[in-house]
Parts: C-alpha cells; sequence; structure tokens
C-alpha cells in the first residue's frame, strides 16, 4: 500500500531528508528559516532520525559547520532562505571550490530593502555563479523527491557538487497537499551510504580547502566547470533509476508542457509553473497553440532542452520573480543565449517580486500579448507584470 | 603532565619568517596533540604560508576554513566525529589575532555556547601580519601599523586591546588559559590539559612577530618573556568558574624598554607610556581581583 501524506512542502522537504538519513544537520533559526528545521530536530529528539542536530548562531557558521562535517564522511543538511542565504554567500563559493557534497533547501524569498517576508526567487537567482547545482521544484511531491535525487547528485563521484533545493518561499514551503511518501527501503536502495573519496582520515591524512597558484588555480576552476557540466547526464540517469525505483520521475533539466504544437510558449521557474499549466489548459479549450516550459535546474543549465521544447513556437515569453537590475531577469539572459541563433520573439515577464499574487488572468494577458506580437514590431524587452495600483 | 615532546614534526616545511612566533606555537602544540588530530586554520599567517597547493606543511588531517569559520568548522568537525563513532581524537584550531577577536568572535562565541570537545587557540601576534601589517582589536596602544600610522596627531593605535580571554571565560566555558611562547613548558602544559577537557577549551597564546613588531628574528622569545616581566601580558587559567594566576611578578620590569625594542613602538611618547602603564595597572588589577575572589 502507497504511503499517502497531507503535508507542506517544508514537511515534504523534512520527510525526505529523514529518508535521507544524514548523520549531521546544521541551522539557524532565523532569517528566516522554514519549519524543515523544526520537524527535523523533533525527528531527532524522537530517534526516528539518528543524526546529531547542531543549534549554530548563523547561516554563515551553519554552512560552515556542514562543510566540515561532510569532508569527514557525514552526509550534511542545512536549510535557509532569503537573508540568510545571502549571508551563506562566501561559504557557499568555498563549498563548491572545495567540491562538497552538500545539500541544502532554499525558501526563495525577497530580500531586503524594503523588507518582505513574501516569496521572490531573486535570493537564489543572484547566487547563480556560486557554482552550485540549483533545482527548482513546483510542488512538494517535487520537492521531497528532489530533496532524495539532490544526495544522490551531489555524492555521485563524478559529481561532488552541492545541490541547493529551491522551493517558493509561502507559495509552496506554507500550503499543504497529499504526497506520497517513498519507503525506507525504496529510498535505501536508490541512495547508497555516502562515501567519500578523498576524505579526512586519521590513518591517510589530507590538507584540504588550500591556496593554489595562478598557475593551479584556473585548472581546478576548469574541473568544477566540467563537473557541473558532466552532472547533466548523471541527473538524467539518477532521475529515471529513481522512476524505476518509486514510480515517479521528472524528466530531466527542464520539462515541457503542451510544446509540441505550441506557437507560444511561457517558460516558468517553481511553483508558478502549475498556474501557467492551468492556463495553458484553459486556451487549448479556444483553439490556442500554447504551452508551458518548466526550467528545473538553473545550473547546470538546460540549454539544449530549452531549444528543442521551443522548437515550433515563435513567440516565447519567460516570466520570472526576479530582476537583475539594469538589463533582465536573470532567467531571461539565460534563455535568450540559449535562443540566441533562432530568431524567435523573445520577451521577458518580471512578476511576483516581494510576494505579490501572479493570478490565473496575468498569465492569460501575458499569452495574449505574445499572441499579438507581428512581425518586425519592435516589443519592450523587460516588462514588470501587476506595477500599476 | 608531558615529560617529553614528541619526536615527530606535524607542521614542518612552511615558509614563515625566521623567528615566526606563530608557527612555533602551531608546532609545539601539534607535537602535545599528536597524529589523531584534525586541524582547521582560518585565513591568517599559518594559512598562508603552510598551505600553498602543491606544498603542503600539516602531515596531519588539516584543512582552511573561511576567516569567520574557524570555530564553526571545528563544530562541524567534532560533530561529525561522534557521528562517525571517531572517539580518540583531537579537533584543534589555530587562528590569529584578527581571525579571532574580529570577524571570528560569533562563531567562537556560538562553539562555547554548545560546548563541543575542541581546542581552540589564538596566535596573538596583535596585527594582521600576513597582509601587511594592519590593526586588528587586539593591536596594542601606541602601536604603528600600516592602518594606524603614527603622526603628530594620533600616535598609532588607540586600541585598549580587548580581553579575549575575559570574553571566552564570560561563556563559563571549561577550560580558557592564557599563554606565551616566552614560557613554553606553561604553554605545553596549558595544550596538555586542553587535550583532556570534555568539553570547549581557549587557549590564547602571545606569540610575537618579528616582522609586524620590528625586532631580530632572534629576539622572537626573548620579547614574549619581556611582556609578561613587564606587565603587558599575564598568564592566567580559567576552569570550571575558577581563575588561577600562572606566573607572578613581583616587580614589573621598565615598559619603556620592552617598547623601545620594538620598531612599531618606537615613535611613542613618556605621555603614551604612562597611558600603556595605567592600561597595564588596570588589566593586572582586574585580573588579580578575580583570582582572590575565588
Amino acid at each position: 500500500m502507497k504511503n499517502k501524506v497531507f503535508v507542506s512542502g517544508d514537511e515534504a522537504v523534512a520527510l525526505g531528508v529523514k529518508l535521507a538519513k544524514p548523520n549531521v544537520i546544521a541551522a539557524y533559526p532565523i532569517t528566516p528559516q522554514t519549519i524543515v528545521v523544526e520537524r527535523l530536530a523533533e525527528m531527532v529528539e524522537k530517534r526516528e532520525l539518528e543524526a546529531e542536530y547542531m543549534y549554530v548562531e548563523s547561516e554563515h557558521s551553519a554552512l560552515a559547520a556542514v562543510m566540515g562535517a561532510s569532508v569527514l564522511g557525514a552526509r550534511t543538511f542545512t536549510a535557509t532562505s532569503s537573508q540568510g542565504l545571502l549571508y551563506m554567500a562566501e561559504v557557499m563559493h568555498y563549498a563548491s571550490g572545495g567540491r562538497v557534497p552538500l545539500v541544502m533547501m532554499n525558501a526563495n524569498r525577497s530580500v531586503a530593502l524594503p523588507w518582505s517576508i513574501f516569496g521572490d526567487q531573486r535570493d537564489s537567482l543572484s547566487l547563480l555563479d556560486s557554482g552550485w547545482i540549483q533545482v527548482y521544484v513546483e510542488d512538494a511531491q517535487e520537492s521531497l523527491d528532489m530533496i532524495i535525487q539532490a544526495y544522490a547528485i551531489a555524492e555521485h563521484k563524478e559529481v561532488l557538487t552541492p545541490v541547493m533545493i529551491n522551493l517558493d518561499g509561502f507559495v509552496l514551503t506554507h500550503t499543504f497537499e497529499a504526497i506520497e511518501v517513498p519507503t525506507q527501503e525504496q529510498v535505501t536502495k536508490f541512495l547508497p551510504k555516502f562515501e567519500l573519496e578523498g576524505k579526512m582520515d586519521l590513518d591517510n591524512p589530507k590538507n584540504l580547502f588550500f591556496s593554489s597558484s595562478p598557475a593551479h588555480n584556473i585548472l581546478f576552476k576548469a574541473q568544477q566547470h566540467q563537473a557541473m557540466e558532466h552532472s547533466r547526464i548523471i541527473i538524467e540517469e539518477l532521475d529515471k533509476q529513481y522512476e524505476e525505483i518509486t514510480g515517479r520521475g521528472y524528466g530531466g533539466l527542464a520539462t515541457g508542457y503542451k510544446t509540441e504544437d505550441a506557437d507560444i510558449i511561457i517558460i516558468t521557474l517553481g511553483s508558478i509553473t502549475g498556474l501557467v499549466k492551468d492556463v495553458v489548459d484553459a486556451l487549448r479549450v479556444e483553439g490556442q497553440k500554447v504551452g508551458v516550459v518548466k526550467i528545473r535546474y538553473m545550473r547546470p543549465f538546460p540549454e539544449k532542452e530549452i531549444l528543442q521544447l521551443c522548437k515550433n513556437a515563435s513567440n516565447i515569453g519567460v516570466l520570472e520573480k526576479d530582476i537583475s537590475f539594469g538589463y533582465h531577469g536573470t532567467v531571461y539572459t539565460n534563455v535568450a543565449d540559449a535562443l540566441r541563433t533562432t530568431g524567435k520573439k523573445l520577451i521577458n515577464y518580471v512578476a511576483g517580486l516581494g510576494g505579490k499574487n501572479v493570478s490565473f488572468n496575468d498569465i492569460k494577458n501575458i499569452f495574449g500579448e505574445l499572441k499579438s506580437i507581428d512581425d518586425g514590431q519592435i516589443v519592450q524587452t523587460v516588462n514588470f507584470v501587476g506595477v500599476e495600483g | 603532565m608531558l615529560k617529553m615532546l614528541d619526536q615527530e614534526e606535524y607542521f614542518y616545511g612552511h615558509k614563515g619568517c625566521g623567528g615566526c612566533g606563530g608557527s612555533l606555537a602551531v608546532r609545539l602544540a601539534l607535537k602535545v596533540l599528536g597524529k589523531n588530530t584534525f586541524v582547521v586554520l582560518p585565513a591568517g599567517c599559518m594559512s598562508a604560508v603552510g598551505f600553498v597547493y602543491p606544498q603542503l606543511c600539516f602531515s596531519v588531517n588539516a584543512l582552511i576554513s573561511p576567516f569567520a569559520s574557524t570555530a564553526a568548522m571545528l563544530s562541524g568537525i567534532r560533530v561529525a566525529a561522534k557521528s562517525l563513532n571517531i572517539t580518540d581524537c583531537n579537533v584543534v584550531g589555530f587562528a590569529g589575532d584578527g581571525g579571532t577577536a574580529d570577524i571570528g568572535l560569533q562563531a567562537l562565541s556560538g562553539a562555547i555556547d554548545r560546548g563541543d570537545k575542541i581546542i581552540y587557540i589564538c596566535y596573538d601576534n596583535e596585527a594582521y601580519m600576513n597582509t601587511g601589517v594592519q590593526q586588528s582589536s587586539l593591536t596594542p596602544y601606541g602601536a604603528r601599523t600600516t592602518t594606524t600610522p603614527p603622526g603628530d596627531h594620533i600616535h598609532g593605535s588607540t586600541n585598549n586591546k580587548k580581553d579575549m580571554f575575559e570574553i571566552v571565560a564570560a561563556h563559563h566555558i571549561k577550560y580558557a588559559a592564557t599563554a606565551s611562547i616566552g614560557n613554553i613548558p606553561d604553554y605545553i602544559r596549558k595544550v596538555e590539559k586542553a587535550k583532556n577537557i570534555n568539553g570547549t577549551s581557549y587557549i590564547h597564546v602571545a606569540a610575537p612577530c618579528p616582522t609586524g613588531w620590528g625586532i631580530e628574528s632572534s629576539d622572537t622569545i626573548s620579547i614574549a618573556k619581556e611582556a609578561i616581566e613587564c606587565g603587558l601580558w599575564y598568564l592566567v587559567e580559567y576552569e570550571d568558574g575558577v581563575y588561577k594566576l600562572n606566573q607572578e611578578i613581583q616587580e614589573y620590569t621598565s615598559i619603556k624598554v620592552y617598547l623601545k625594542k620594538q620598531a612599531r613602538f618606537k615613535h611613542v611618547t613618556d605621555d603614551d607610556i604612562k597611558i600603556i602603564e595605567e592600561q597595564r595597572d588596570k588589566k593586572n588589577n582586574f585580573i588579580k581581583g578575580k583570582v582572590k575572589k575565588i
């Protein structure tokens, strides 16, 4: 019998972490934190999870602590959000450069100023260059499944790159859904015991996280890039294995919904995808050929997948909860590069900043606008949605 | 009590300056702690001189942490060791004065609060030395640094030198001590003591820097001794709420003579020296009061 539970996105993450059996969990409770770490603390207290739970005095220390733990061969977990993620920024580069296979959950929330406790994706997207694999999930089920997959990806000996699982703040972290929880046997079959080659070892001591001269430094960076590029194949393979064991797969770095014959496509990131799919269904009833591409991984970036999924579309909108001031939204910049040789019409819609609601009608209007662009018409690249009023 | 030092070298082949006090503190501590040791160093002199790939100078497990993260990484290692059943090991950090009293203070406070079984050794050379002698919050009053250039208006550093030992003791830490490479038997005894403490321990070891202080490389130990004798450094321990002075000085030697041996104090006036003497008396009275009370 399948084990179904009704949980929030946060709780789904906690269930996933529990099944991955980490040795060490370190977290700072604020700036802001989510109930993920509270649930994990309860599990540790009840001995449902045999892990060491570390209370640390900041996010910076949380990430440093799990780095130290990981290179001793311990599987670890930490979680954060927004300002806390930015406070970790230094250590994030450190962890990826040190090839430490950490897994972290981030609740995507707006960054100050102005202060806002609501969601957008500017926190993690501003750290796109920190060397972490970045996953954006759509719902609670994907949250749980991707936490488990994240450990297998990060710890794969040909990858050894930290993974960040991003959940939209509030929309995903604080809403409840029925999800299916895999059995411990299934997860144990999928996720082998953590064995880190080159870990610190009393019988075979190591000097780690060293300095390097310019002659060597670029070599390490090239290797880091190669590992990230190579992770594309590993991510796909592991997703297939996960599907064979649990019956649920997600299809790699990006997925399409009704894109095959679509003239008009909206490209999304995270939980907004569900709403865009609903609009697509409604417009399809009216006979409009529309579709949606969901980007699942911002790094490594699904360049080939986007090209393939958008191959029949002429007009494309990139809808994102982010803006890189003075240019475009970061997702748009990446998509535009992927489609640079295709001559497709591409428009950037910046929406949902600081928790601003994006409605069914907002999306319908975007599809309408995309449809109405005539050949040769010059359109504004970046468009803020919902600024008026 | 340790009778003979380990003949094995665990920190060897580094590029430290001649007469480097900090590297001596690291080398001696590792001889006490032995091969079953995990070392964490933040950015600082020791990581700069001993940790440049492919020339790596530690023959025990060691890593460089982010600058602010010495204590957090030490804790992570200790907690992981517990989870993985690695019991017979030491987890020790060596951070400079800036890495401890400035940028690393928050993480250190967190680790002491948790009570993790780690040893934190601050080697204090009284400025950011490896980056070119900039002032830290442990730079003493009057000292010339590249960020406190002495002139007509300001005679070098105006700091009062944060009392790290007292800050740490105020956490009700299991064990804290000051030490000096001017008294090596005392330092070694304290590292040995810290090794056997079941909780967090902190040792603040005075470690002169010939390059930054402007002394001969052969004078590191003698100037460290003199700092104790003139009362600008004292040797004290704190254990389970009890303070203990380790070296009583009956009569202070001249502060002026101590200062004038160092280029960093060349410019100080008699008025400056008076201020430094007052600081010395205040600090010594404070610590003696703590010792007496118990």
